[in-house]
């Protein structure tokens, strides 16, 4: 075969196989890493009626909520930690440790939220008393309307 | 620096691995001079497994095999998934390419005679492939569960039913003693991602083994020296098979991998059609009726199949050259036009395909919906609900969300509820001036208000929902089904569009039984409101 010909070729093939291979990997790239067109709707979550809600210790709360996940909407339970101050001043806490995602509870005795799983220590204010958690619990955005407590996202301590 | 650490690292690789001689014996095989352009089919079809492998992985990674996620999982790729309708396309559209890839190759051989000795078994295995490529066809129709995929399917399991002795078991093996469900779409999904590609991994391999055993067969003949496959003949594979991806990619982007409503077991109206490599065999059974039937469902496919795996041990002469070959040629021909007649004629007799939905530019999973539901949402808007309720999210209102789970009240209750003044309407005047055909649409869209599909009748387009309460309020589904839901007086409403066009619709209205003899419809005259408003319901209504 003539070198100016088998040149040729060599250099198609690798153009046409880099053509063929980028039509399919891009595609598949957006597929696998590209956000869903409809995220999760942004709604306020009806927590409850929080008037007898006794103010001091953090209490642990449950309510239901539409969980878009994926193709399906899910009505499913789900819990937070409420610090109540005063009728308004509330703090939400979303139930997860900061660190590698354990349930945490409040330890009456201690006084703080202790993480079972890497024994990291939280604060009533969310903040970190003992690692390994390095930032502070997250928070839910509240609203309060009449009685009832009102959530939307949970964020870090520090956007909210 | 880094091209002696590249070198280095490809001495080291090559010294564990020896994938550099491998890849260079491979690419360097001798080949026959002969060799040429009809030898490239194999490459194409070895491409679009290797597509179809990728495809399948992705779509896979969103789909759920169960009854009733599935078909919510598909239009979640279809709707949701960047790129998802692209990747469903090219998995939906690269099954056709493979069956008519894989029937080109196998032709390419059957004429040049590379199925004769010692090749005998490289064909052997070229038939169980094509075989494979048609199972994958057949079972992964059902996957996205749709009203074609279910009903087609059931055919197929009927037929399979009929096969002698092994019937039974193969009914019982798919699950569907009864009807097709949850279990036939598992076995079903199974089969098609773990059962069909390991057999097929593992044939192809073998496939591949005989082919460089074996050679590329030589033309008959004098011939030049042995070329080697790289890089003349590699190029023309790559060409061949960059060729086949431009045309795959253009019909993908043309024409979106059909989706219809999801499977309605209740659907008698449905008529089921499979793929169109399989429209020749659904034609056949038209000509073999009665107590012939199993000979064109079972016989005469069995029959081919034999005929396929017997062509090497029939034919034991030497190779000639193609164009003496009369007897093979005329064999393909024969085999072209009798596929050609059937499927054609199969195509002669299916209603076009009308994407109704989508030209009236309404979202096609909106027209699944019940015209109650649809028309319950038109309620919803225009008698002030939304005052202190939302469907499924918004700000918080007085009233619950009414896709809450705990609004499951028994009708009697819903329907004083919306008769009651200031509660309904939150505080505007009451609900009492509503219908009943009103009060029942309302009363079905709550019982039916999931917060899934609330979300997609929250966005429901005004023209169709005035058209779902035009048909609600004239009661039309007294008499006509419509998704599942109405009554069998008069025929199911589905599918409308690729059966009947504006005008004769129209005309229909006003004098029912000029056009249908014996139809007890009574005439309507609607306002040209009302008019445009039915028209759209009922054009972009889905098969």
């Amino acid at each position: 075969m003539q070198a100016g010909r088998r040149n040729f070729c060599e250099t198609a093939i690798y153009v046409l196989v880099s053509f063929v291979a980028a039509a399919l990997g891009l595609p598949a790239g957006f597929y696998l890493f590209g956000s869903p067109r409809n995220e999760t709707p942004n709604e306020w979550i009806d927590a409850g009626d929080i008037s007898n809600l006794p103010a001091g210790a953090p209490r642990q709360i449950t309510f239901v909520r539409n969980r878009v996940d994926g193709w399906s909407v899910r009505s499913t339970k789900d819990s937070a930690w409420i610090v109540k101050d005063g009728p308004e001043d509330v703090t939400v806490f979303a139930p997860l440790c900061t660190h590698l995602g354990c349930a945490y509870h409040w330890d009456t005795k201690a006084g703080v939220f202790a993480c079972p799983c890497h024994g990291s220590a939280f604060d009533r204010k969310g903040e970190v008393i003992t690692g390994p958690a390095t930032r502070p619990l997250d928070r839910y955005v509240t609203k309060i309307e009449g009685a009832r407590l009102w959530l939307g996202k949970s964020k870090p301590s520090s956007e909210s | 620096m880094l091209s002696a650490l590249v070198r280095k690292s490809r001495e080291w690789l090559e010294s564990r691995t020896g994938t550099e001689t491998s890849m260079r014996r491979f690419l360097m095989e001798d080949i026959p001079s002969s060799a040429g352009w009809p030898q490239v089919f194999g490459s194409i079809a070895l491409f679009l497994v290797l597509t179809q492998a990728l495809t399948g992985v992705l779509l896979a990674i969103n789909y759920t095999p169960s009854h009733d996620e599935a078909y919510r999982s598909v239009t979640y790729v279809m709707r949701e998934v960047t790129a998802g309708k692209m990747i469903r396309g090219l998995h939906h559209w690269g099954a056709s390419f493979m069956v008519v890839c894989v029937v080109l190759h196998m032709v390419q051989v059957f004429l040049y005679g590379a199925y004769k000795k010692p090749r005998e078994v490289t064909w052997l295995a070229g038939v169980l492939l094509l075989l494979l490529t048609l199972a994958f066809g057949l079972t992964g129709y059902l996957l996205p569960w749709d009203n074609r995929a279910y009903w087609a399917t059931m055919v197929t399991v009927r037929l399979a039913s009929q096969a002698p002795l092994a019937g039974p078991y193969l009914v019982k093996l798919a699950g569907a003693t009864e009807q097709l469900g949850a279990l036939t779409l598992s076995r079903f999904y199974a089969m098609h991602v773990l059962i069909l590609p390991a057999v097929t991994a593992a044939l192809i391999g073998f496939h591949l083994y005989l082919v460089r055993r074996h050679g590329v067969t030589p033309g008959a003949g004098p011939h030049g020296p042995d070329d080697k496959f790289y890089p003349r003949q590699a190029f023309r594979d790559v060409l061949a098979i960059f060729v086949t991806f431009l045309i795959l990619f253009a019909i993908v982007f043309n024409d979106a991998a059909p989706t219809e409503r999801m499977a309605d077991p209740t659907d008698t109206a449905y008529v089921p059609r499979p793929d169109w490599y399989f429209l020749f065999l659904f034609q056949m059974l038209k000509v073999f009726r009665g107590p012939l039937e199993p000979i064109g469902s079972i016989g005469l496919p069995t029959l081919a199949v034999l005929a396929l795996f017997a062509v090497p041990f029939l034919d034991r002469t030497a190779v000639r050259r193609v164009r003496q070959r009369i007897t093979a040629i005329g064999m393909v021909v024969l085999a072209v036009a009798l596929w050609s007649a059937l499927t054609f004629g199969a195509m002669a007799g299916s209603p076009p395909r009308v994407a109704s939905a989508a030209l009236a530019g309404i979202p096609p999973q909106l027209t699944q919906f019940a015209a109650d539901e649809l028309a319950g949402v038109g309620l919803f808007r225009r008698e002030g609900c939304g005052g202190c309720h939302n469907l499924v999210t918004g700000e918080p209102k007085e009233g619950p969300n009414l896709a809450g789970t705990d609004l499951q009240k028994p009708r009697e209750w819903r329907i004083v509820h919306f008769n009651q003044s200031n509660r309904a309407a939150g505080g505007k005047g009451g609900a009492s001036h509503l219908s009943l055909a009103e009060l029942n649409a309302l009363s079905v869209l709550l019982a039916k208000l999931t917060a899934e599909h609330g979300h997609e009748l929250e966005q429901a387009p005004q023209q169709l929902i005035d058209g779902a309460e035009v048909y609600t309020s004239h009661a039309c589904g007294s008499c006509h089904r419509v998704n599942g839901s109405g009554g069998e007086i008069g025929p199911s409403l589905n599918g409308l569009a690729a059966r009947r066009d504006r005008q004769w619709i129209l005309r229909h209205f006003a004098a029912p039984q000029a056009l249908s003899p014996g139809s007890v419809m009574p005439p309507y005259h609607f306002s040209k409101t009302e008019e445009d408003a039915i028209m759209i319901y009922l054009l972009s209504l889905p098969q």
